[in-house]
C-alpha cells in the first residue's frame, strides 16, 4: 500500500499553483456574467481545479498513490455518469445531492484532522484550531443532512409540505445551545488530550438540526434553501481551510459561500420575504388572511379551449410566456419551444418572462428553456419585461400561480403582499394553464383567474400545449 | 328539447337569434334546433348554411312554434306571436318588461316561462350573456360609421399636395359600452376624440383608448355612478356646468355622439337647439338615445333630420344595421345562457331560481309573474368597491437606522477582541478570508440571473476544493485516517467531475 512519490514539488511552486488556481476560480465565476463567456468560465474552473489537484498530489502527498488514483477514478466516473444521465428537470435534486457530498467531505476531513496524531498545537493556537475544526464539522454536518433532505423533497421522496413540529423554534434554540455547550466541552477536553465524544455528539446535533431545518421548509421556498446550502458548502470549505492553514481552501470557500449567500438574498427579495422567516419555515400557516381571500366569492372563471388558444396566439403580435414549476413537472418545455418557433415563423414576437423564484432553484426555468433550445435572447428577467405588459396581446402562464398574483400588489393583508410579480393582467389577454383551480404554494387564491381578460386552459400542460401546437 | 328560431316579424329587424355556427354548438349541448325558413336571410345566413350546421328548416311559422320547446327571438313577440306561446314552452328574447307591462301580463297568462335578455343581471359572472352590452358595442361602432356617412370630410388629418386636411373632432358623451366602442372606432379612423361622462371612474378607460377625457370644473366631487354601473340623475348645479361645457364644445367639434341613458328614465336632454345652431354646417350628431326620447332636443327617432345644416341621426336600430355581427354576438349570448340552463348538457333546461343570473333573467315562470326580480346581491368586482379603508400601502418596514449601526459595532468589537487574542498566523488567514468574501460579493453580483443554476453547479464543483484536505491526510501513517481520506477523495471526486460536467452540459444548451 505504500508507494513512494516519484518526485516532490518545492513548497513555493505549490503555493504559486494555489494562487493561480484561486485566480482561475474567480475568473470562472466572473465568466458567468453572460452566456457568451460562461463556457470559457467553466473551463477556467476546470483548469483551476486541475492545477490545484496536481500541485497538491505532487507537492504534498507522499504515499498511497494507488489508493488516491483508484478513489479519484471511481468518484470521477460516478460524477461524469450522473452528470450525463440527469434530466434537466432533475437539476435541483442533483445540485442538492452534490452539496451534501461537500458537507460529508467537510465532516470527514474535520474528524480525520482531529484524530491526526501529528498535530502539534498548544495554548491559544490549540483553542483556535479546535474551534476551527469544530465549526468546520458543524457546518459540514448541517450541509450534509440538510442537502440530503432537500434532495428528498425535490425528488419527491419526501413530501414537499413543510413539516412543522410543535415548538420548533424552541427545538432549534435547544439544538443551538447544545452545539455551543459541546463546543465548550470539546475545547476543554481537547486541551486535555481527549474530546472525541463532544465532537461526535455535536455532529449528531448538527445533523438533526439540518434535517429539522429543511423539513420545515415548503416546496416553493426551495430556491432559497438550495442556494443557502450552496453557501454553507462554501463556508464549510472555508472553515476547513482555516483548520488546515490552507489559503486556497479559505479563498475558494469564501467565494462559494458569498455566492450562495447572494443567491439566497436575491431569492428572498424576489419573494419579499425575510431570510430568517424562510429558514424558520412554515409559510402560509399565518392563517387569517389566507383563509379570508380564499373563502371570498371571486366570481367565475372563463375557460378556453386549445383551439381558441391557438387562434388567439396566431392573431397576436406580442406574446409573453410565463413559465412556472408546473411546466417542469409536465415536461412541457419542448412543446413550448415548438409553439414559440411556429409563432415566430408567423411573425409573432414571442418572449419569455422569468420570475426569479419560478421553479425550485435559482435559474431553473432558464436551464429548462435552454434545454428545449429556446434562444436565450428572447428569455427575459421579470424587471426587463414587467413594463412591457400593456403592449402584450397574449400572456401564457404555464403552471405558475403566486408569481402572477395581483393581490401581492393590491392586498396588503395577503401573505404574499409586496412580493414583486409579473403583471400579466395589464396585457390584453392572459391564458392560464392549470390542472385545477387549486391554490398555489402560498395557499392564496389568485384574483388573476377571475379577471375579465383571463382565460383558463385546464388540463395537463403538456397535453393541452400539444393540442394548441396541432391547431396552430 | 327542441329550440325554435322564428323569422323576426318587425319590419326593420334584420337580426336573427342564432347563427349556423352557434346552432352547431347548441346541438352539441344536446338540443335539436329548428329554424324558420328565411330567418337568417337578412343577416346573410342562408337556409342552406343552417342545414349544414345540422338544423331543421321549417317553412310554416305555426309549425315551428308548435314543435319547439324553447323559442329564441331577438325582438319581443308581436301580438300574433305572443298568442302562439303555450304552457310548458320557454321564450327567450328581448322583452323590456318595464316598458311593456301589458305584454308581460299576456305572456304570463299563457303559462309559459319567459326569459328577458334585457333583464340579465349586471354582475361579472353574467357578462358573457349580457346582450345589452354586446348590442351597445355594435351600436357605438355603427354610430361612427353612420356619422362618417353623413359627414362630408375625412376623419383623419392629412397633408396632401392639394392642401392640408384637418382631422375631424368627435365628442362622445357617455363613456359606457357604446361610448367606448364609438371612441375606439372614431379613434381608429383617425379623428381627435374627446369624451365626457358623469362617472369619474371611467376617465381611465377613456384615456386608455387614447381619447381625451373632459373634466368638469365643478367644486363638489359629485359622482354620477349609480347602481349596476349605470349613471344616475345629477344635481342641478352639476347639470348647468355640464351644459356649459357642451355648449362650448359644440362650437368646436364636428361630430357629437351621445349615448347618455339613465335606467328607467327618459334620456337626459344634453344638446339643446341653440347648441345645434352653434355647430358648424355639415356637422353630424348621432343620438344613440333616440329611442328613449333622445339626448338632443331636435332628434327625430328613426330618421336622419337635417336642422340648421347639422345632420341629426336618430336611428333606433343601429345593431340591426350590422345584422350579421349583432346576430352572431346575440346568438353567443343566448348560447351562454342556455349552457348555464343545461347543467347536465343533455339538452334539457332547468330553470334554477337559486342561480342569481337565471332568477334575474326570468320574468315569468309557468304562469307566475317573477318580475321585477329581487335586488341582485353585489358580487365580486362590483361597479363600486366599498369606501372601505383606502388602500393605504402598508408602510414598508423601515429599516431602522440603529439596526445596522448596532450590528456593525458588535461585529467590530467581536473582530477587535478576536484580533486581541488570536495569533498572527490566524489573522493572516482571516485577512485572506475577508478579502475573498468581498471579491466573491463583487463577482457574483455581475452574474446574469439566467445563469444562476450553472453558477450553483460550478460553485458546487469548486467547493470540492476541500479535496485538498483529504489529499493531505491521505499520506497519514494512521490507517483509519488514511481510509477516511480515501473515501473523502472519492466522494469529492464525484462532486468535481459531476459539477463541472453538468455545468458544461447546461452551458452548451444556452444558445442564441
Amino acid at each position: 500500500m505504500t508507494t513512494q512519490g516519484l518526485f516532490t514539488l518545492p513548497q513555493g511552486v505549490v503555493t504559486v499553483s494555489y494562487i493561480i488556481a484561486t485566480i482561475l476560480f474567480i475568473l470562472a465565476l466572473g465568466g458567468l456574467s453572460n452566456q457568451e463567456t460562461a463556457r470559457r468560465g467553466n473551463w477556467y474552473g476546470i483548469a483551476g481545479m486541475t492545477i490545484a489537484l496536481i500541485a497538491t498530489i505532487f507537492g504534498k502527498v507522499s504515499q498511497n498513490y494507488d489508493l488516491l488514483i483508484v478513489a479519484l477514478l471511481i468518484g470521477g466516473s460516478i460524477g461524469l455518469l450522473a452528470a450525463r444521465r440527469v434530466q434537466m428537470t432533475q437539476m435541483p435534486e442533483l445540485v442538492a445531492i452534490l452539496h451534501s457530498l461537500v458537507g460529508a467531505a467537510a465532516v470527514a476531513v474535520g474528524f480525520a484532522n482531529f484524530m491526526d496524531p501529528e498535530a502539534h498545537f498548544a495554548g491559544v493556537e490549540l483553542t483556535i484550531h479546535d474551534i476551527e475544526t469544530y465549526i468546520g464539522v458543524l457546518i459540514g454536518a448541517v450541509t450534509f443532512s440538510g442537502s440530503v433532505i432537500a434532495f428528498g423533497k425535490l425528488s419527491g421522496r419526501i413530501t414537499g409540505n413543510p413539516m412543522l413540529l410543535p415548538a420548533r423554534h424552541w427545538l432549534n434554540l435547544l439544538l443551538l445551545i447544545g452545539a455551543i455547550y459541546y463546543g465548550y466541552a470539546f475545547v476543554q477536553e481537547s486541551a486535555a488530550g481527549g474530546g472525541l465524544n463532544p465532537l461526535i455528539i455535536m455532529t449528531v446535533i448538527a445533523l438533526l438540526f439540518g434535517i429539522h431545518m429543511v423539513m420545515a421548509i415548503g416546496g416553493a421556498d426551495m430556491p432559497v434553501v438550495v442556494s443557502m446550502l450552496n453557501s454553507y458548502s462554501g463556508w464549510a470549505a472555508s472553515a476547513t481551510g482555516f483548520m488546515l492553514n490552507n489559503d486556497l481552501l479559505i479563498v475558494t470557500g469564501a467565494l462559494v459561500g458569498s455566492s450562495g449567500a447572494i443567491l439566497s438574498y436575491i431569492m428572498c427579495r424576489a419573494m419579499n420575504r425575510n431570510f430568517l422567516a424562510v429558514i424558520a419555515g412554515g409559510f402560509g400557516t399565518g392563517g387569517g388572511a389566507a383563509a379570508k381571500s380564499g373563502g371570498e366569492d371571486q366570481g367565475e372563471v372563463a375557460p378556453i379551449e386549445p383551439l381558441e388558444t391557438a387562434e388567439l396566439l396566431s392573431n397576436a403580435k406580442e406574446v409573453m410566456i410565463i413559465p412556472g414549476y408546473g411546466m417542469a413537472v409536465a415536461q412541457a418545455q419542448h412543446t413550448v419551444f415548438e409553439i414559440t418557433r411556429t409563432l415566430r415563423e408567423k411573425g409573432v414576437n414571442v418572449r419569455f418572462g422569468i420570475h426569479p423564484v419560478a421553479g425550485r432553484m435559482p435559474g431553473h426555468m432558464n436551464v429548462l428553456l435552454a434545454e428545449a433550445k429556446v434562444p436565450y435572447d428572447i428569455v427575459f428577467e421579470m424587471d426587463e419585461v414587467n413594463e412591457d405588459f400593456p403592449d402584450v396581446d397574449v400572456s401564457v402562464v404555464i403552471g405558475a400561480n403566486d408569481i402572477v398574483n395581483p393581490s401581492a400588489l393590491t392586498d396588503p393583508d395577503s401573505p404574499i403582499a409586496g412580493m414583486p410579480v409579473l403583471e400579466c393582467w395589464k396585457g390584453r389577454v392572459s391564458i392560464v394553464l392549470k390542472r385545477s383551480m387549486a391554490t398555489g404554494y402560498a395557499g392564496v387564491q389568485n384574483p388573476l383567474f377571475f379577471l375579465d381578460n383571463t382565460r383558463m386552459l385546464f388540463g395537463d400542460a403538456k397535453a393541452t400545449l400539444d393540442e394548441v401546437l396541432k391547431d396552430l | 328539447m327542441k329550440i325554435g328560431v322564428p323569422r323576426e316579424l318587425h319590419a326593420d329587424e334584420q337580426r336573427v337569434a342564432t347563427t349556423p355556427d352557434v346552432a352547431a354548438q347548441l346541438i352539441k349541448l344536446g338540443f335539436s334546433v329548428a329554424v324558420e325558413s328565411g330567418a337568417g336571410t337578412r343577416a346573410n345566413f342562408s337556409d342552406k348554411a343552417y342545414e349544414e350546421a345540422g338544423c331543421e328548416i321549417v317553412t310554416q311559422t305555426a309549425d315551428l312554434w308548435e314543435q319547439s320547446d324553447i323559442i329564441m327571438k331577438v325582438r319581443a313577440p308581436e301580438d300574433g306571436e305572443a298568442g302562439r306561446l303555450r304552457s310548458g314552452k320557454t321564450l327567450i328574447s328581448f322583452l323590456w318588461p318595464g316598458q311593456n307591462p301589458d305584454l308581460l301580463d299576456k305572456l304570463t297568462a299563457s303559462g309559459a316561462t319567459v326569459m328577458a335578455m334585457d333583464s340579465v343581471p349586471r354582475i361579472s359572472r353574467a357578462q358573457k350573456m349580457d346582450a345589452l352590452s354586446s348590442m351597445a358595442n355594435i351600436a357605438g361602432y355603427r354610430a361612427v360609421v353612420e356619422a362618417s356617412q353623413h359627414f362630408g370630410r375625412f376623419f383623419t388629418g392629412q397633408i396632401t399636395a392639394a392642401g392640408k386636411v384637418p382631422p375631424a373632432k368627435v365628442l362622445v358623451i357617455g363613456a359606457g359600452v357604446a361610448g367606448l366602442a364609438a371612441i375606439g372606432a372614431a379613434k381608429s379612423m383617425g379623428a381627435i376624440v374627446r369624451s365626457f361622462d358623469t362617472r369619474p371612474e371611467v376617465k381611465e378607460q377613456v384615456e386608455s383608448m387614447d381619447a381625451e377625457f373632459l373634466m368638469l370644473d365643478f367644486k363638489d366631487d359629485e359622482d354620477g355612478s349609480g347602481e349596476g354601473g349605470y349613471a344616475k340623475v345629477m344635481s342641478k348645479e352639476f347639470i348647468e356646468a355640464e351644459m356649459a361645457l357642451f355648449a362650448e364644445q359644440a362650437k368646436d367639434v364636428d361630430i357629437i355622439i351621445t349615448t347618455a341613458l339613465i335606467p328607467g328614465k327618459p334620456a337626459p336632454r344634453l344638446i339643446t337647439a341653440e347648441m345645434v345652431e352653434s355647430m358648424k354646417d355639415g356637422s353630424v350628431i348621432v343620438d344613440l338615445a333616440a329611442e328613449q326620447g333622445g339626448n338632443c332636443e331636435l332628434t327625430e327617432p328613426g330618421t336622419v333630420a337635417v336642422k340648421q345644416g347639422v345632420s341629426i341621426i336618430g336611428y333606433t336600430d343601429l345593431p340591426s344595421r350590422l345584422a350579421a355581427q349583432s346576430s352572431q354576438l346575440y346568438a353567443t349570448n343566448l348560447r351562454h345562457l342556455l349552457t348555464d340552463l343545461t347543467p347536465e348538457k343533455d339538452g334539457n333546461i332547468v330553470v334554477d331560481f337559486e342561480d342569481e343570473v337565471i332568477r334575474g333573467t326570468t320574468v315569468c315562470k309557468e304562469g307566475e309573474k317573477t318580475w321585477p326580480p329581487p335586488a341582485p346581491k353585489l358580487s365580486a368586482a362590483p361597479a363600486k368597491p366599498e369606501p372601505a379603508p383606502a388602500p393605504v400601502p402598508r408602510e414598508p418596514r423601515k429599516p431602522s437606522v440603529m439596526g445596522p449601526v448596532i450590528g456593525m459595532v458588535i461585529a467590530g468589537i467581536a473582530l477587535l477582541s478576536l484580533g486581541a487574542v488570536a495569533p498572527p498566523s490566524f489573522m493572516a488567514h482571516f485577512t485572506v478570508f475577508v478579502l475573498a468574501c468581498f471579491v466573491g460579493y463583487m463577482v457574483i453580483w455581475n452574474v446574469t440571473p439566467a445563469l444562476h443554476t450553472p453558477l450553483m453547479s460550478v460553485t458546487n464543483a469548486i467547493s470540492s476544493i476541500i479535496v485538498i484536505g483529504a489529499l493531505l491526510q491521505l499520506s497519514s501513517p494512521d490507517k483509519v485516517i488514511m481510509w477516511i481520506a480515501a473515501v473523502t477523495v472519492g466522494v469529492t471526486a464525484i462532486n468535481i467531475s459531476g459539477g463541472f460536467a453538468v455545468t458544461r452540459r447546461m452551458l452548451e444548451m444556452f444558445r442564441k
